[in-house]
C-alpha cells in the first residue's frame, strides 16, 4: 500500500540553507546540495525548499540550487516562496522543481493556481496554507488564513480555503499551523485532522515538530498524508530513518 | 567512445510538463549516452531508443501531441526501438482515457484509463484515502521482464495520477499495486515497455529500471 511521506523542508536564502544545520561530516553546513544529498541517503520521501529570499536581485539563486540538485538527488522536489504568477512556476518546473508552492498569491490571485495547474497539471501544483487558531479556546476550533509569511490575516476559514484551492486545481495542501510553527511542540493536530477530512486530495502537515512521536501522531492522529520537518532533522538530532522506524512500530506505513 | 558510436536516446517532448527529471535520470545512469530531448521527429526517428513521457492532463497530451504531428513518429518508434513510456506517456498507449470526457487516445494496446473513484477509495481500516494516488507504493512484479533485473519485488516507487490503466489483454500485465484495490502499474509487450509510476524519481529502484532501459535490446526473453 502507499506508504505515508516524510518530508525534510530546506529554508534557502540568497542561496544558503539558513536555520542551524549540523550533519555529522558534512564539510559545509549550508550547502543545499549537500544537505539534500544528506535527506536523500538518509530515506527522505520528497524535499522541499522555501525561498525566503528577501531581495529580489537574488531571487534566481534558488533556480541554480534547484537545477544543481535535480542532477543528484532522484526523488520528488517541491520550491515555494515568492511565486507569483504562472511564468514563475514554469522557471522553477524547467529547473528542476516538480512541484511548486503557492502560498499568498493563492490568496491574492486565486486564479493563478487555477491557470497554473490547468497548464502544468494538479500534480505540479502545492498550495501552502498558514493557519492560525482564531476560536475561543472553549469554542468549536476554527483557523484563519494568513499570508505574507503569517503577517496579514485574511478573514479567510483555512478549512473553506483549503476546499476552494482543491476546487481551483491544487494537487496537495501543505497546511502550516502558525500557533506551533517553531514551538516544538507538536502538529495543530486539530487544525491538521479538520483539513484532511475535509479534502480528497493530500495534505502534508507542517508547524511544530519536535519529537519523533510527533510525526506519528501528524499522520495517526492528524489524518495528514506526509508530514514536513524541518529543525528536528537539521539540528542531527534525529534521522530520517529514525523517524520511520518508529512510525513502522506503530504500524504507519512507510518506505524503508 | 567516439560521438558517432554513442548510444542516442530520444525523450519525446511534446510541451506537456517538465522534462528535466526524466533526462537528469537518464544521464545519470548513461553517461556515454547522448540524451535528446526532442519534439523534432528526425531526431526521434535516428534515435536508439525512445523515452515518452508525459505530465498534466491527458486530454492536453494528446492534443499538443496531434498539434506538433509526432503521432506518427511515436507510433513508428514504438513499432520499432525499445520503447519505455512514463505516466501519461503510458497512458498514451492505451485506446480511450475517462479523463477529459473520453479522450481517444494513440490505441496501440487494448484497454481504457479510468478514474480512481471515490467510493472506492476506502483503505481496509474505513479510512478514505486521497485522489491523486500520490507517494511511494509498492509494485509488485508480476511476470519477469528484463527491466526488473535487479529490482526487488514489492520495491517502492513513486506515483502521482488520479487515472489509471484497465487492459483486458491479460498479456499485457508486468506489475501491480494496491491502491487500495489491484491496478496495473506496468505493462509491456515486445519492445515496449511502460509504468504508470515515474522511475526518474524514485530513487535506487527507479535508476535501476532506467539503466535495465539502457541496456535493453528490446527483446522479451529474461535475462538467464
Amino acid at each position: 500500500m502507499l506508504a505515508k511521506r516524510i518530508i525534510p523542508c530546506l529554508d534557502v536564502t540568497d542561496g544558503r540553507v539558513v536555520k542551524g544545520v549540523n550533519f555529522v561530516g558534512l564539510r559545509d553546513a549550508g550547502d543545499p546540495v549537500e544537505i539534500a544529498r544528506r535527506y536523500d541517503q538518509q530515506g527522505a520521501d520528497e524535499l522541499t525548499f522555501l525561498d525566503i529570499t528577501a531581495s529580489s536581485d537574488n531571487r534566481d539563486l534558488i533556480l541554480h540550487i534547484i537545477e544543481a540538485v535535480a542532477e543528484q538527488v532522484f526523488i520528488p522536489l517541491t520550491v515555494g516562496g515568492g511565486v507569483r504568477k504562472v511564468e514563475d512556476v514554469r522557471r522553477l518546473l524547467n529547473a528542476g522543481a516538480d512541484k511548486v508552492g503557492i502560498n499568498t498569491t493563492a490568496v491574492t490571485r486565486p486564479e493563478v493556481v487555477e491557470e497554473a495547474a490547468g497548464y502544468f497539471g494538479s500534480q505540479a501544483i502545492v498550495v501552502a496554507i498558514d493557519a492560525k487558531r482564531v476560536s475561543a479556546p472553549d469554542a468549536a476550533p476554527c483557523w484563519e488564513v494568513y499570508t505574507h509569511g503569517g503577517r496579514n490575516a485574511t478573514g479567510l476559514d483555512a478549512v473553506a480555503w483549503a476546499l476552494e484551492m482543491q476546487r481551483r486545481g491544487a494537487g496537495e495542501i501543505l497546511l502550516t499551523s502558525m500557533d506551533r510553527d517553531g514551538t516544538r511542540s507538536g502538529f495543530d493536530l486539530a487544525l491538521t485532522r479538520a483539513v484532511s477530512d475535509a479534502l480528497t486530495i493530500p495534505v502534508i502537515a507542517s508547524g511544530g515538530v519536535g519529537k519523533l512521536q510527533d510525526l506519528a501522531d501528524g499522520i495517526k492522529l492528524g489524518r495528514a498524508d506526509a508530514v514536513l520537518a524541518a529543525s528536528i532533522f537539521h539540528f542531527g538530532d534525529h534521522t530520517v530513518g529514525e523517524a520511520k522506524q518508529l512510525m513502522r512500530q506503530q504500524g504507519i506505513e512507510v518506505r524503508l | 567512445m567516439r560521438e558517432s558510436m554513442s548510444m542516442k536516446i530520444a525523450v519525446i517532448d511534446y510541451g506537456m510538463g517538465n522534462l528535466r527529471s526524466v533526462t537528469h535520470a537518464l544521464e545519470h545512469v548513461a553517461p556515454e549516452a547522448t540524451i535528446q530531448l526532442s519534439s523534432d521527429p528526425a531526431v526521434i526517428a535516428a534515435a536508439d531508443k525512445i523515452v515518452f513521457p508525459g505530465q498534466g492532463a491527458m486530454r492536453d497530451c494528446m492534443r499538443e501531441l496531434l498539434a506538433r504531428d509526432l503521432r506518427p513518429t511515436v507510433l513508428a518508434a514504438a513499432a520499432s526501438k525499445p520503447f519505455l513510456g512514463i505516466c501519461v506517456g503510458a497512458q498514451l498507449l492505451f485506446e480511450l482515457s475517462e479523463e477529459g470526457g473520453n479522450t481517444p487516445a494513440l490505441g496501440l494496446f487494448p484497454g481504457q484509463v479510468r478514474r480512481f473513484e471515490a467510493e472506492r477509495m476506502v483503505a481496509a481500516d474505513g479510512s478514505r484515502l486521497k485522489v491523486p494516488h500520490m507517494g511511494w507504493n509498492e509494485v509488485w512484479q508480476t511476470r519477469p521482464h528484463p527491466l526488473w533485473e535487479g529490482i526487488a519485488d514489492g520495491s517502492r516507487f513513486y506515483f502521482v495520477h488520479s487515472y489509471y490503466m484497465d487492459t483486458p489483454d491479460a498479456a499485457l500485465p508486468v506489475g501491480r499495486s494496491d491502491y487500495p484495490f489491484p491496478f496495473t502499474v506496468a505493462v509491456a509487450r515486445a519492445n515496449i515497455f511502460a509504468t504508470q509510476f515515474h522511475p526518474e524519481k524514485s530513487h535506487a529502484a527507479g535508476l535501476q529500471l532506467l539503466k535495465n532501459f539502457v541496456a535493453w535490446d528490446g527483446t522479451v526473453q529474461p535475462a538467464q
